[in-house]
């Protein structure tokens, strides 16, 4: 273990660690409280969940996020559901139980202490989410209904049709709603958070630009939580909201937190394919879909013939014939190469060939139309309106697309970065999903971070924080940083170049699509480095960022993430490049098995990578935090 | 395709607006509206004029960022269909497509398309909520919500916020985004005990931003792209009559 990382992790028996450490944890009475400021950027499930909860404490909380209102987050979009070890089924489900789903889908590289507690804090996140009045899908008794999700052998996914996400924030939005009323948490929306000010090596503050007066503001506090989601966007065509960004984290890290596993990203297997050169964003089709549906593709090469005219036996069930044990219920990672893998053989459908069948053929035979509709009527209706063509008659057409990332800010047991004072929530931080996310598990983390992880170890910090007086914004290192991110406006604005930043994001994203996708080798990952520096170096003489810095400018918002995107895409290819083995959503394709298997290598590679900024240039330092499995054996991750 | 886009050109919150007249060649069918303006916007920058300015996200149809009053309809003629979900195989070629902000004095343009709907947060903070702290929640399954109650309930809550209703309402109306949250509240056991005190809270609210009152012309309904019905409407009247009555 790199002397720079102490993850903190309780000792004793995994069932205990979080109980006893959470009684170890100090406290911050009431009184003190109210004179503790903290900053949550972000209003997801994890960034509202921490703010409301903070707030209801007694602390000053401040929210940070880009979009009008906080209820637009991108956990909005999510929607097959929440998993929880509840085991209302009887079938077997256990905290235990879904700890060890989560540690083997995320194929052994997470941290056995944090995979637990999440598991350990599940159920008190549907309890608070039921509370709050979110309509999770019930019985005709009454109770709380269940599904099945990829990985996993139990039903243990709650949900809310195909829109699971949109009502945990709506649930989350309201509770974040009554704090503001009650005055402990103040809301800044349409802000953009542009760097972290670091004062006597702990975090203090941020800078953030004012989306609609162009102005740049200071904001500072004891404490700063990042609840920023993902990166997934780095493909410029994924699954994610469009103004997503990485830009939060990357300068948290630029600032000193070390940015861990970052090329584990998870490309989702099933997604309404490319269909017109202008498209800006790939149209998610939920997991929960291959629930019923069937994946297959025609056994003839070529074969253009309508679907429905393809008769059983000229079906190729891949995932059924591959993997008998899970079938079309295998993990994202795997159902996405099997997929990739025979589009590439030329057995893909569509008109690019690039998309598989997902078929409800069947389903529909055998519970009607009307079930079905029940569970994914609005996913039908979303997929119709985008392709034209209704799955309940034509099978749907899919194909993997960018999604989510399993890497992140390093975090330790408390969910701290390196940098003292700044925690990291939700997909922000690297800790919980290995190398490969299972299906629900990402509300599940993000709302466990946020609701019962951070307003405990944020308080444990803030205990030694009580004789620290409200941080003056005048404060050299506010100038200083204010200074820099007022430089970099201008300097994006001045370079008035003649290509959109849109036309750079698309080209940067076709470089991390093709040599850091879903299969990455060696010479590609070579290649990207240096393709991706001289895209960088023609972005900062050719853009045209237009419109002015003191004024809304949508573009000059985006020219500084995709700006922003060169550098994390260049880290993303060198730990891609460090990582020779193959693990969950990481497939390089010199260790594969004979029969196309990722190989993983736990006597070389059992490590997080937690890489620190070196000031500019690629230069990066790693650190390795040994991953030492106390309780679980590593095995081989078969689905067979 | 070939369009003719007429769109609602506003520098700011202050400024006078006026439409501005712009012709868009090649565009294609499979072009979601908002790719389209996409399209458009990059025409813009490399002539070096000002791109347009409206919001969007996720591009889905959930965030409810993106309304548009397309050729005189919030999130132009498409039912149930927000203005990302909208694509241009739905116009005729050399159309002219007329783009404005939602008006409603609730809802001031801050740029162009955009427009600011704080409104609804206030709204929101008023009482649309459930008053229970972090970790006070019992087991999810103690109380039984018949099923019916529930699927209501989730019909109600599944509004994006957009703002639809209200420039769809010729009283600027915020009724159908209220009745909504106050609908779904009043359907789950866990809402009941501040039921009365949220429907007059919310409605008060609504009244103070300045948003009109509720004439039952449907319009809402119409216009919602998540097809709330107005039946939540007349929950949230009996709602609001039972809170007066018990005062």
């Amino acid at each position: 273990m790199s002397n720079k990382l102490n993850a903190k992790i309780p000792a004793g028996p995994l069932a205990e660690k979080w109980t006893k450490h959470k009684d170890s944890l100090k406290l911050v009475n009431p009184a003190n409280k109210k004179k503790l400021d903290i900053i949550v950027v972000g209003t997801g499930l994890a960034g509202s969940g921490a703010a409301s909860s903070l707030g209801e404490l007694g602390y000053n909380v401040k929210v940070f996020c880009y979009q009008d209102t906080p209820r637009r987050a991108h956990s909005v979009a999510a929607q097959g559901g929440i998993n929880a070890a509840k085991n209302y089924k009887n079938d077997g489900d256990s905290v235990y139980r879904l700890f060890y789903d989560m540690l083997k889908g995320g194929d052994y590289r997470a941290r056995e202490a944090n995979v637990y507690r999440a598991a350990e804090v599940s159920n008190a996140v549907i309890d608070h989410y039921t509370a709050l009045g979110v309509p999770f899908a019930r019985e005709y008794g009454g109770m709380l209904d269940n599904r099945s999700f990829g990985g996993v052998q139990v039903s243990r996914t709650f949900y809310a049709k195909g829109q699971t996400g949109q009502q945990c924030l709506l649930g989350g939005y309201s509770a974040l709603m009554r704090q503001v009323q009650t005055g402990s948490v103040t809301m800044y929306p349409r802000r953009e958070m542009l760097d972290i000010v670091v004062i006597d090596g702990k975090a203090r503050g941020i800078i953030t630009r004012n989306l609609i007066t162009g102005e740049i503001e200071r904001h500072s506090a004891h404490a700063v939580v990042l609840a920023t989601g993902g990166y997934g966007t780095i493909y410029y065509l994924s699954t994610l909201a469009v103004n997503s960004n990485g830009s939060a984290a990357w300068k948290a890290h630029k600032r000193g937190a070390f940015f861990a596993n970052p090329s584990f990203i998870q490309i989702h297997p099933t997604s309404i394919p490319v269909l017109n050169e202008f498209q800006c964003k790939l149209t998610l089709m939920s997991e929960s879909l291959r629930n019923d549906g069937k994946v297959w593709v025609p056994k003839a090469k070529g074969d253009k013939r309508n679907p429905n005219e393809i008769p059983e036996e000229e079906r190729d069930y891949y995932l059924e014939r591959r993997y008998p044990a899970f079938g079309n219920l295998v993990p994202r990672d795997v159902a996405s190469r099997a997929a990739k893998e025979r589009c590439d053989a030329g057995y893909g459908v569509g008109d690019s060939g690039l998309s598989v069948y997902l078929d409800f053929r069947d389903a529909i035979k055998k519970q009607g139309e009307k079930a079905i509709e029940s569970k994914y009527g609005n996913l039908f209706e979303m997929y119709e309106k985008i392709s034209g063509e209704s799955p309940y008659k034509t099978p749907m057409r899919i194909y993997p697309a960018g999604h989510y990332t399993m890497g992140g800010l390093w975090v330790d047991y408390n969910l701290m970065t390196t940098i003292p004072g700044l925690f990291a929530l939700g997909e922000s931080n690297f800790s919980d999903h290995g190398a490969n996310r299972l299906g629900a598990s990402s509300l599940m983390q993000c709302a466990g971070d946020g609701y019962f992880i951070a307003p405990y170890t944020v308080s444990d910090y803030l205990a030694d924080e009580i004789k620290t007086p409200r941080i003056a914004t005048t404060a050299p290192e506010f100038d200083a940083v204010e200074k820099e991110a007022k430089e970099r406006i201008n300097k994006l604005l001045s370079v008035n170049g003649n290509q959109t930043v849109t036309s750079f994001h698309k080209r940067l994203g076709k470089i991390m699509w093709d040599y850091c996708g879903m299969v990455r080798n060696e010479e590609g990952l070579k290649k990207a480095l240096v393709l991706i520096k001289e895209l960088e170096s023609e972005f900062w003489t050719s853009v045209k960022v237009s419109g002015t810095g003191t004024d809304l400018n949508q573009e000059l918002e985006k020219a500084g993430r995709v700006a922003d995107y060169f550098e994390l895409a260049y880290l993303l290819c060198v730990d891609a490049l460090n990582r020779r083995e193959s693990c969950g959503a990481h497939f390089r394709e010199e260790s594969q098995t004979e029969t196309g298997e990722a190989k993983r290598n736990d006597a070389d590679f059992a490590y997080v990578a937690a890489w620190e900024y070196k000031g500019a240039g690629p230069q990066h330092e790693l650190h390795k935090e040994e991953l030492n499995y106390e309780f679980v054996k590593l095995q081989e991750r078969s689905y067979k | 395709m070939n369009f003719k886009l007429k769109i609602w050109r506003q520098a700011n919150a202050k400024a006078k607006g006026k439409f501005e007249t712009y012709d868009l060649k090649d565009a294609s069918p499979e072009m979601s509206f908002l790719e389209m303006l996409d399209y458009f916007n990059s025409t813009q920058i490399v002539q070096g004029k000002e791109p347009i300015v409206f919001e969007h996200d996720c591009r889905e149809g959930i965030c409810g960022c993106c309304g548009l009053y397309i050729n005189g309809r919030p999130h132009g003629l498409m039912n149930r269909t927000t203005t990302c979900e909208l694509h241009m195989r739905e116009f005729n070629d050399g159309e002219t497509i007329t783009i404005e902000p939602w008006r409603s004095a609730a809802f001031p343009v801050i740029k162009d398309l955009m427009i600011d709907r704080n409104a609804f947060d206030k709204i929101m903070q008023a009482g649309g909520y459930i008053t229970i702290n972090t970790g006070a929640a019992q087991d999810a399954n103690t109380t039984p919500i018949p099923k019916a109650n529930a699927d209501d309930a989730f019909d109600a809550a599944s509004c994006i916020g957009c703002g639809a209703c209200v420039a769809a309402c010729k009283n600027s109306s915020a009724m159908l985004f209220i009745a909504a949250k106050v609908s779904q509240l009043a359907l789950v056991p866990q809402g009941k005990a501040e039921a009365k005190e949220r429907v007059s809270r919310m409605v008060a609210k609504m009244d103070e931003l300045g948003f009109g009152s509720c004439t039952n012309t449907r319009a809402c309904e119409g216009e919602c792209p998540k097809g709330i019905s107005i039946s939540h409407i007349a929950r949230l009247n009996r709602e609001f009559w039972v809170a007066k009555l018990n005062d």
